[in-house]
């Protein structure tokens, strides 16, 4: 008797699910077209081919950045030490190639710093237990202290014509930076989605139990990520000492927390298990477009930030709305 | 062939200062399911975790097929074609039905690469065999429902080809209707050479598919039998340990006045014309079917629906938010205690105490001897079994999780006590003195209002039951009119007029 209105009352429902969860897989991407069309209202510079590349160059090092971090922040970690580790191995590129070694040297060396931190931050987590928040914020402040002590607080200039070509040099009219950065994205996607390492990420991160039950092996998984995660950053310090010309010891101060938040507009749980890198490079846009326009119609730097702060609230508010619908 | 396909023979597993097992032999067959019963903490779980390879045996040996075997861990087990299926589900949330069958073991292209169509094919293999053919195997996992995902871990278990499978309490958290699918999947798989140990405390799912029982008590094994060789009545008094003749308390001769009152309730989509009274001292019970709207009452009796219509009063108060409820009296105990009703990783000390911290600001801070006291008295009335109150109450067995939560709200002195299946997933032991406790209650002139799905407990303990169905009251029954059949006519819709 009553089950007809009930099951026509789950249909709807059931669509109703259907709307929102395409609404909750497309929303960042469409925060970020409404942001584009609004942009374009306000400034006609915005919708140049100029200023387009503008902005997606000045988002290219966050958003590597915050493509490691996703997988970070995927197996329920967090790592602060980013920008510290970008500026390390920033200055130990610049100081190499100053010592009159090859390109060639100065990159492996500044990559290989990079991912050594990422390893050690790894492996302290997995092995000991330590809560990444607390490892990372450690190494953070040690590598940033190794920056000062090996540049003794000031830039170091570097002068190598083939060098200056990676961040400020272009391919087809695209600059280097850019190429880089999808490149970057388009593996990482790739690497989430169709290999089992990729899997195991999300796995760990939905419910680490399962997984180490399941016979993955969690530690080494996570010590690759956090591995990863610092590899990108010692990417981004080789861009940003190159469009600089010069390793400065301040270099990525902040950054982490910029890319974090790229991570969290771009819809991935600060929980685990859930999100993804495109959904990061939209965080990183929405973050670059704002400043751009912001920018373009010359607001104090000082209000992009208020900006800017304003935006992750409203992503995160949306966000716990659509984990409430779910429930 | 030989039709045993396991036996553990003199278990004996000491933790530092505890003997969990001591000296237990259990067997399983091709074909065959057994119940394990016992009381919690009666030594099940570790059984189960030893067949799972998270604990080694300090004594004893286990056999598979009838050779010596030892079960390294987890992943050796299932290798061996053993499956637990745990009470927490072990899936994971957002990830797809697929991903989550073949996690750690997925088909490969080449090496770390997935072979995604064949995952999706095999998957499909595996759901098609518990019944589930209408489930995408892309389906993300936190949008099934709880029987579904209890039927992909069964999948994923058979997935492995084992031919051991444990399921620990798989009914606990369904429905009727689905307990009883799940029921026949179990039959079904049986028929197929595998054989089951089901572990629950529901004894009519025991005599409905068991073959076997064998029972556990404080670690020791107590014995097996047949199930068909066995009363209901005498596995009860085997796994306590002594003669339960009073499950059930006599009732308490409930008071001529109300202390709570609640007239025309309506809540739009929800809850129709709901009127009712209980006496102090009284206890009513309330039934239905899952979506009958019982889960609703209990929200609205305490508050909860601001778009309500009607008027719930205790004494001379008017209920409209939780507050009020608090403060006119009204404790709701919810049926969700690891979610709603305790903090699982505070002592039991701490959870006892959190009432009591309200008061704080009233009388200054409280001394420590003072909270001793507000502790130990709870402990003891409430006979909480723990040995140290200072104990993550994650620790505790259920029933003593659940004297916990109680103890909690009687802090409160509450006037009427609206419970929620106060005994799911609780063992015979802790029910019966859950029952004294709302007996006592009753008779310093506490109302209860028990939302419950367990018709023994019902019938036993109310005075009058209210059967809903619809979202409205179907029928009150008197103690005269009280049957399991009249529930169930009026619950599944029977004599309403629509």
């Amino acid at each position: 008797m009553y089950s007809v209105p009930s099951t026509k009352k789950e249909q709807v429902r059931k669509s109703n699910r259907n709307w929102n969860a395409l609404l909750e897989k497309y929303r960042v991407l469409l925060i970020f077209l409404v942001l584009c069309i609004a942009a374009g209202f306000l400034s006609d510079a915005f919708f140049t081919m100029n200023n387009i590349m503008n902005v997606f160059r000045q988002v290219s090092i966050i958003a590597i950045i915050g493509s490691g971090m996703t997988l970070v922040i995927l197996i329920a970690g967090i790592d602060l030490s980013v920008g510290a580790v970008m500026a390390f191995s920033g200055a130990i590129l610049a100081g190499i190639l100053t010592a009159g070694f090859p390109l060639s040297v100065a990159l492996l060396g500044a990559l290989a710093v990079g991912l050594l931190f990422g390893v050690f931050n790894g492996f302290v987590v997995a092995r000991f237990g330590v809560p990444s928040f607390i490892v990372t914020l450690a190494t953070m402040v040690i590598a940033r202290g190794m920056t000062l002590v090996y540049t003794k607080g000031y830039p170091l200039v570097v002068s190598n014509e083939l060098y200056r070509y990676i961040g400020n040099g272009k391919f087809f009219g695209v600059p280097i930076p850019i190429i880089i950065m999808f490149a970057v994205f388009g593996f990482m996607y790739w690497m989430l989605k169709y290999t089992s390492f990729g899997r195991y990420i999300y796995a760990i991160g939905g419910n680490e139990e399962t997984a180490i039950l399941a016979g993955i092996n969690v530690k080494s998984i996570k010590v690759a990520v956090f591995g990863i995660a610092g590899l990108l950053s010692a990417l981004s310090a080789v861009i940003y000492t190159s469009r600089l010309m010069s390793a400065q010891p301040t270099a990525g101060s902040g950054i982490e927390l910029d890319a974090i938040a790229a991570v969290i507009i771009g819809g991935t749980s600060l929980t685990g298990g859930k999100g993804g890198v495109i959904g990061t490079l939209i965080g990183a846009l929405i973050m670059g477009v704002l400043d751009n326009v912001l920018n373009l119609m010359n607001v104090s730097p000082f209000y992009q930030s208020i900006a800017k702060g304003l935006v992750i609230l409203v992503a995160v508010l949306v966000d716990s709305k659509f984990a409430r619908i779910k429930k | 062939m030989d039709s045993m396909l396991l036996e553990m023979k003199q278990i004996t597993k000491e933790f530092p200062g505890v003997k969990a097992l001591e000296g237990v032999s259990i067997k399983i067959n091709r074909s065959e399911i057994l119940a394990l019963i016992g009381e919690n903490g009666a030594g099940k779980s570790t059984l189960m975790k030893i067949l799972a390879g998270a604990h080694q045996p300090s004594s004893g040996q286990i056999y598979l097929h009838g050779k010596p075997v030892t079960i390294e861990g987890p992943k050796h087990s299932q290798n061996l074609g053993i499956s637990i299926i745990y009470q927490e589900f072990n899936l994971i949330p957002h990830m797809s039905v697929a991903e989550n069958i073949f996690i750690g073991r997925e088909p490969r292209k080449a090496k770390g690469i997935l072979h995604r169509k064949k995952i999706k094919e095999e998957t499909r293999k595996w759901l098609d065999k518990v019944g589930l053919t209408q489930l995408s195997s892309d389906t993300i996992i936190s949008d099934l429902s709880v029987a579904e995902q209890q039927l992909v871990e069964i999948s994923k278990a058979l997935s492995f080809n084992s031919q051991i499978i444990i399921m620990d309490e798989p009914t606990a958290a369904l429905n009727d209707e689905d307990t009883s699918k799940l029921l026949k999947i179990m039959k079904e798989l049986k028929q197929q050479g595998i054989g089951i140990i089901f572990i629950t405390h529901r004894l009519e799912e025991v005599q409905a598919v068991a073959d076997r029982v064998s029972v556990l008590r404080d670690g020791k094994y107590i014995g097996s039998s047949l199930t068909q060789a066995i009363t209901k009545d005498e596995m009860v008094t085997i796994m306590v340990g002594r003669e339960l003749t009073e499950l059930f308390p006599e009732k308490t001769i409930p008071d001529s006045s109300n202390s709570i009152e609640v007239t025309n309730v309506n809540v739009p989509n929800v809850l129709q014309n709901i009127n009712f009274q209980v006496k102090k001292g009284e206890v009513v019970g309330i039934a239905g079917l899952l979506g009958a709207g019982k889960t609703e009452l209990s929200k609205a009796l305490f508050g909860l629906y601001k778009n309500m219509s009607g008027t719930v009063t205790v004494g001379s108060m008017n209920i409209s938010s939780p507050k009020q409820a608090i403060d006119a009296g009204i404790a709701l105990v919810t049926d969700d205690r690891k979610q709603e009703g305790l903090v699982l990783g505070l002592s039991v000390y701490e959870n006892l105490l959190l009432p009591a911290y309200r008061k704080i600001s009233r009388f200054g801070v409280l001394q420590k001897d003072k909270k001793d006291e507000i502790v130990n008295r709870w402990i003891n009335d409430l006979k909480i079994k723990v040995h140290d109150p200072h104990v993550e109450v994650r620790t505790l067995s259920g029933g003593n999780q659940q004297k916990v939560v109680l103890g909690k709200w009687l802090q409160m002195n509450p006037k009427v006590l609206i419970l929620n299946e106060p005994t799911r997933g609780i063992d015979v032991g802790a029910k019966a003195e859950i029952y004294q406790i709302m007996k006592r209650l009753t008779e310093k002139g506490i109302s209860i209002i028990m939302f419950s799905s367990d018709m023994p407990e019902l019938l036993g303990l109310s005075h009058r039951i209210l059967v809903m169905h619809g979202g409205r009251i179907s029928a009150e029954l008197n103690q005269s009119k009280a049957t399991q059949e009249n529930i169930f006519y009026f619950a599944s819709g029977g004599g309403v007029s629509v």
